[in-house]
């Protein structure tokens, strides 16, 4: 699908990839808008760049540790507040085990 | 700390500061006096997602505590400043406009909040944005549109819609926005008034809810080019709680804006004139006329790099945003839409929480960097950026800034680009590149184009070059042509 045109398929797979659930006419819409973006970004992906390092982060940066000076942290209970579920103090979810992979 | 009663240059958030810490008028009347008119006109703008009517005026009456009992009030004392609404405050609502957060009470303060108060500036409300910062025209928030105070029935340009139709309306003086693809200059263009993109990693992310996240920048939009360099003096600095910050003195620009343009190196970007409105690109011709008449030496410069900039951006933005964005699974805070497992509840509440525009970049970015595109669209963006970032330091071995449009276009219609991404995403080819090379840049007004919309021109710098950012920019602001009033303003 690389340069090309992108199926209801391809978009099917990259919708489950980024875990959203979308409608055959969303996938559609997708697939058509996104061949567009892939069409620019051809330029970039034919470039030679042999011997030119990737930039992550623009500036140099030094990694730093803070001292290890125990500190206040955020409040639990209003952390537990802001969730959907909440059960003992912890984020409650639906069965994650027996899933289909 | 600049007294603009000394300085000739127009102020007005310092100036307010100036008048509050003399005890005249009290913080209390000038936030009172910008409540009022936020809640006269905002009606029709839609800037403010949340006025913050009662902890705004508490906090002004600190302020006033404190100048009647001789403390220290801060440079920006009383001065009302509005929020852009993807940076926390804690126990305030902070939605980045999106259904997926609506609700969310953040349990702290973004570390540009907690600066701007120990300042003296009060909070006064949170500013509509497109979803997630994901757009160039506001038209994306889940909240409905901000219209641009020139003309109601034009976009005010985005992300940072809502704080720049704020201050160009006067409902602030002064507001943060974000930029990680021109997401301050943009909007700043489009409303006629200064926005500022500062050097990566001069500003603390602490707090800005990621969308890219080694482009992302908080910085000020404000109406003039000292209020901006102020404000930008008081967000800047190294934080602990930011990982990519940079250990930097402070940048004192605001005592820097009176040094002129003498002798100064200005390079005039043909990437950054090809392809704009003639309107637009005639200002720019202009702008660079007024810096050689004040002293500057003036020339051409290409780099042309620059036109991959957008394509570039178009893969990175989007792929670190479908990696920030994984964190809105239904589970620690914000909407969740119930279902038996939890992989059907993270997709369900994925699909009902965000909106199409930032369906669309999660889409990209997964693409991009699923198995076997990696290197060819995310790696070599990653690459493009080295060849700007070399490109630009060539480019400043002949010049000191540069000088270019800031958007193609002024105000376009509401709805007139919603159904064409790649069109609406063309209005940030003039400012991607700054953030792709972490540069900062700043968006002047500089008068109109023939139908009366402001036009905004681009000045930017290398690296940590703020203060000669600053210096080209109060130059401009010098010996702008006149903007018309905004049909929306605060009296």
């Amino acid at each position: 699908m690389a340069g090309g045109r992108l199926t209801r398929a391809d978009a099917a797979y990259v919708a489950r990839l980024a875990r959203i659930d979308l409608t055959d006419e969303e996938l559609d819409t997708y697939a058509q808008q996104l061949a567009v973006v892939l069409e620019h970004a051809a330029q970039v992906a034919a470039l030679d760049t042999r011997g030119v390092e990737p930039t992550a982060h623009p500036l140099p940066l030094r990694n730093v540790l803070r001292a290890d000076e125990p500190g206040p942290s955020l409040d639990r209970a209003e952390v537990l507040a802001q969730a959907p579920a909440v059960e003992d103090n912890r984020f409650r979810v639906p069965p994650i085990l027996g899933e289909a992979p | 700390m600049t007294d603009p009663s000394t300085s000739g240059r127009a102020a007005p958030a310092l100036g307010i500061a100036a008048g509050v810490r003399r005890g005249d008028p009290s913080a209390a009347a000038v936030v009172q006096r910008h409540l009022e008119a936020i809640d006269e006109h905002d009606g029709v703008l839609h800037a403010f997602l949340t006025v913050l009517h009662d902890s705004a005026l508490a906090e002004a009456a600190e302020i006033d505590r404190r100048v009647a009992a001789g403390e220290a009030a801060g440079a920006l004392a009383g001065v009302p400043v509005a929020v852009k609404d993807n940076l926390c405050t804690r126990g305030v609502p902070t939605t980045c406009s999106s259904r997926i957060l609506e609700g969310w009470r953040p349990p702290y303060d973004a570390t540009v909040v907690e600066k701007l108060r120990a300042a003296g500036a009060v909070v006064v409300g949170k500013t509509n944005l497109d979803e997630f910062a994901m757009g160039s025209s506001t038209e994306n928030s889940a909240f409905g549109p901000t219209r641009n105070p020139h003309d109601p029935e034009r976009v005010p340009g985005g992300s940072s819609g809502g704080s720049a139709a704020a201050v160009a309306a006067g409902l602030v003086p002064m507001a943060l926005g974000s930029d990680t693809g021109g997401s301050i200059r943009q909007p700043a263009a489009l409303c006629g008034v200064v926005g500022m993109k500062p050097t990566y990693g001069t500003v603390s992310r602490y707090g800005l809810v990621a969308f890219a996240s080694s482009l992302d920048q908080v910085g000020p939009i404000t109406r003039s080019v000292l209020d901006a360099a102020a404000l930008f003096d008081v967000i800047a600095g190294d934080d602990p709680r930011d990982s990519t910050c940079l250990e930097r003195p402070s940048p004192r620009c605001a005592e820097r804006c009176d040094q002129g343009v003498d002798g100064l190196r200005v390079g005039v970007l043909a990437e950054l004139l090809d392809g704009v409105d003639p309107a637009v690109g005639a200002r720019v011709r202009q702008a660079a006329e007024v810096l050689a008449a004040a002293g500057a030496h003036v020339e051409e410069r290409s780099v042309p790099e620059l036109r991959l900039g957008l394509p570039a951006y178009y893969l990175v933005a989007p792929a670190e945003a479908s990696s920030n964005l994984a964190r809105y699974d239904g589970v620690r805070y914000g909407l969740r839409v119930e279902a038996d497992t939890a992989e059907a509840m993270n997709s369900a509440t994925r699909a009902a929480g965000f909106g199409p525009e930032v369906k669309r970049r999660i889409m990209l970015g997964t693409y991009a960097l699923s198995a076997g595109y990696y290197d060819a669209y995310y790696g070599q963006a990653q690459k493009v950026r080295t060849l700007i970032i070399d490109a630009l330091a060539a480019a400043y071995q002949h010049a000191d800034v540069l000088l270019g449009a800031t958007t193609p276009t002024t105000a376009f219609a509401l709805g007139a680009k919603v159904d064409d991404p790649w069109a609406m995403y063309l209005s940030d080819v003039c400012t991607v590149p700054s953030n792709l090379a972490g540069h900062p840049a700043i968006s002047v007004p500089f008068g109109t184009d023939d139908g009366l919309l402001p036009v905004g021109v681009q000045v930017l710098a290398p690296a940590l070059g703020e203060a000669v950012l600053f210096r080209a920019a109060a130059a401009l602001e010098d010996a702008a042509p006149a903007l018309s009033a905004p049909r929306v303003l605060a009296r």
